[in-house]
């Protein structure tokens, strides 16, 4: 979404006197509704004791996001935020805890003494982000109507994510996707030496693989 | 015409061809199985050849009693066939029957994305279902599911692509308007591994390893009764209309034919997912259930390659048009 605004000049004006800050819209309050709601997601995802639920949790906060985006008019970022994280990252996740272990109710051990690093690093994190997205776009405007209704020149649109990404930002992309082929070689190697030892069951790596490979696949 | 009505239409149509397409294709498979197996199948519901079967079944179901075993996650167990039913009802309304933006639910700017990710979503109903009914033979098929899900989207994924870079478009309708005959055989490998792979996300015979009824008693769905487990049947039924539309809109044309595309090419779109239809329906019937160490195999040595190949010969072909 952020990478397609700069070229979408005609769909983004700056805030000035026309629209205040806070001029309550109804995807504007849309908005802020799925915000709560994922926010909230997030948070059970992180403190509930119940594990299989934290995974569950985190489906409805990706699909949050998804929303977000949608409402944001970046509709192939949305989809796709979908079809990696919900469709396949979840689902690996759910995996793994299946094959391990997936126990009903509660688990006295779901805790970890680092709760308070973890908090730290993420707040860290997320302030981080908040000061970049705010210094990047301190007053742009994006007029979502005039962005939806040109369809397909949209301000994120897929033609348009596409055209930006491919121009544009090639090196990175493409940085990206050979760091993402690492990843995968180096998950099929470790997977290999495991096996070379006694048999590790063969469903664990091939669905390891599957995860990587999906991403990959996808990117 | 006004645009709430309009919206409000579409969508009533979508439902309506959401309750009723999965019924008709049950129906088609009790009696194609039987006459395939030397049975005349159901015979007397209804009173014609047995046409009010499923209607039946359908009163049958709701009359049970709902049960939730009582070591069993209520609200996960309950919620888990609207998450697997769902997805395939907004899947429905992207998938254009006709020409033009009159014949489709929804214009969905990116289409494929769009059903492919919503179809995913639908295999966490299964995975829910498998883990909240505390059996061990629902977690054994929620295993299943889920190593068969991460092993069948990548070539579907794939495959899709293909087509899409054919196109130029990841709109389904923008798709379909690009299509020319030539196409058919130039992605029929592309259309064999999204057809297959579908099959086995639908976990349909010969890919039913996750609900197997003989060894894992129906999998995930063991513990359910009644209505939640009517609806995880009508989601298997409407998972078949969707996957066989979407091969028939990204592979087969859609609603080109020989003649009539004009006013017809609905019927034509109806008429090809409906061959596919029957396919698979006799691909139950002839083929046996393969071992998940083959089906495993199956997907990561001979379709995710086949994929691959198809993408370089999409690729090396736009070039040479161009």
């Amino acid at each position: 979404m952020t990478l397609a605004v700069p070229t979408a000049s005609a769909a983004v004006t700056t805030a000035a006197g026309s629209h205040g800050f806070l001029s309550p819209t109804g995807v504007e309050i849309a908005f802020l509704l799925v915000g709560i709601v994922t926010f909230g997601a997030a948070i059970v995802t992180v403190t509930t004791k119940q594990l299989v639920h934290a995974a569950l949790w985190l489906v409805v906060a990706l699909g949050g996001l998804a929303v977000e985006y949608l409402l944001l008019t970046a509709e192939f970022i949305a989809w796709v935020q979908v079809l990696i994280y919900v469709g396949s990252v979840v689902v690996l996740l759910l995996f793994g805890l299946m094959l391990t272990r997936a126990p009903i109710g509660r688990s006295p051990d779901a805790d970890s003494p680092n709760r308070w690093a973890a908090l730290a690093v993420a707040v860290a994190s997320a302030a981080a982000l908040v000061w970049v997205v705010v210094d990047a776009f301190r007053t742009t405007w994006i007029d979502l109507d005039r962005a939806a209704d040109s369809a397909g020149a949209g301000g994120g649109s897929t033609a348009v994510t596409g055209s930006i990404l491919f121009r544009h930002w090639v090196l990175p992309f493409e940085a990206l996707s050979v760091l993402l082929l690492a990843a995968l070689v180096g998950a099929i190697v470790l997977s290999r030496k495991k096996n070379a030892e006694p048999s590790a069951p063969a469903g664990v790596s091939a669905g390891a693989g599957a995860g990587a490979g999906a991403q990959e696949g996808t990117r | 015409m006004n645009d709430a009505l309009d919206v409000a239409l579409r969508l009533v149509v979508v439902f309506v061809a959401f309750l009723v397409l999965p019924l008709v294709v049950g129906q088609t498979e009790h009696k194609v199985m039987a006459h395939m197996q030397g049975r005349l199948g159901p015979m007397y519901a209804g009173g014609f050849h047995g046409w009010a079967q499923l209607v039946a079944d359908g009163v049958k179901f709701a009359q049970k009693e709902d049960v939730v075993p009582a070591d069993a996650d209520r609200r996960v167990f309950q919620l888990a066939p609207a998450v697997a039913l769902l997805p395939y009802l907004l899947v429905l309304l992207a998938i254009p029957v006709g020409p033009g933006d009159g014949a489709v639910g929804a214009v969905v700017d990116a289409g494929i994305f769009f059903v492919l990710a919503v179809m995913g979503v639908g295999v966490l109903g299964s995975l829910m279902a498998g883990w909240a009914s505390a059996n061990k033979f629902s977690l054994l098929g929620g295993l299943r599911t889920a190593a068969q899900l991460l092993a069948y989207e990548l070539p579907m994924l794939l495959a899709a692509a293909s087509v899409a870079m054919a196109a130029g478009t990841v709109s389904l309708p923008g798709i379909v308007d690009a299509f020319e005959w030539w196409w058919l055989p130039w992605q029929i490998v592309g259309a064999l591994v999204f057809f297959v792979a579908g099959l086995a996300e639908l976990q349909r015979p010969p890919f039913d390893m996750p609900v197997a009824d003989s060894e894992i008693i129906f999998g995930a769905y063991t513990e359910y009764t009644g209505l939640r487990f009517a609806l995880f049947l009508l989601a298997e039924y409407a998972g078949i209309v969707v996957l066989c539309g979407l091969t028939t809109v990204l592979f087969l044309g859609g609603w080109h034919g020989p003649w009539g595309a004009d006013g017809l090419g609905w019927v034509w779109t109806l008429l090809k997912t409906a061959v596919l239809a029957f396919v698979v329906i006799w691909l139950r019937v002839s083929y046996p259930r393969l071992r998940e160490d083959q089906l495993q195999k199956f997907s990561w040595i001979l379709l995710v390659p086949l994929a691959l190949a198809q993408i370089a010969l999409t690729g090396i072909v736009k070039v040479a048009i161009n």
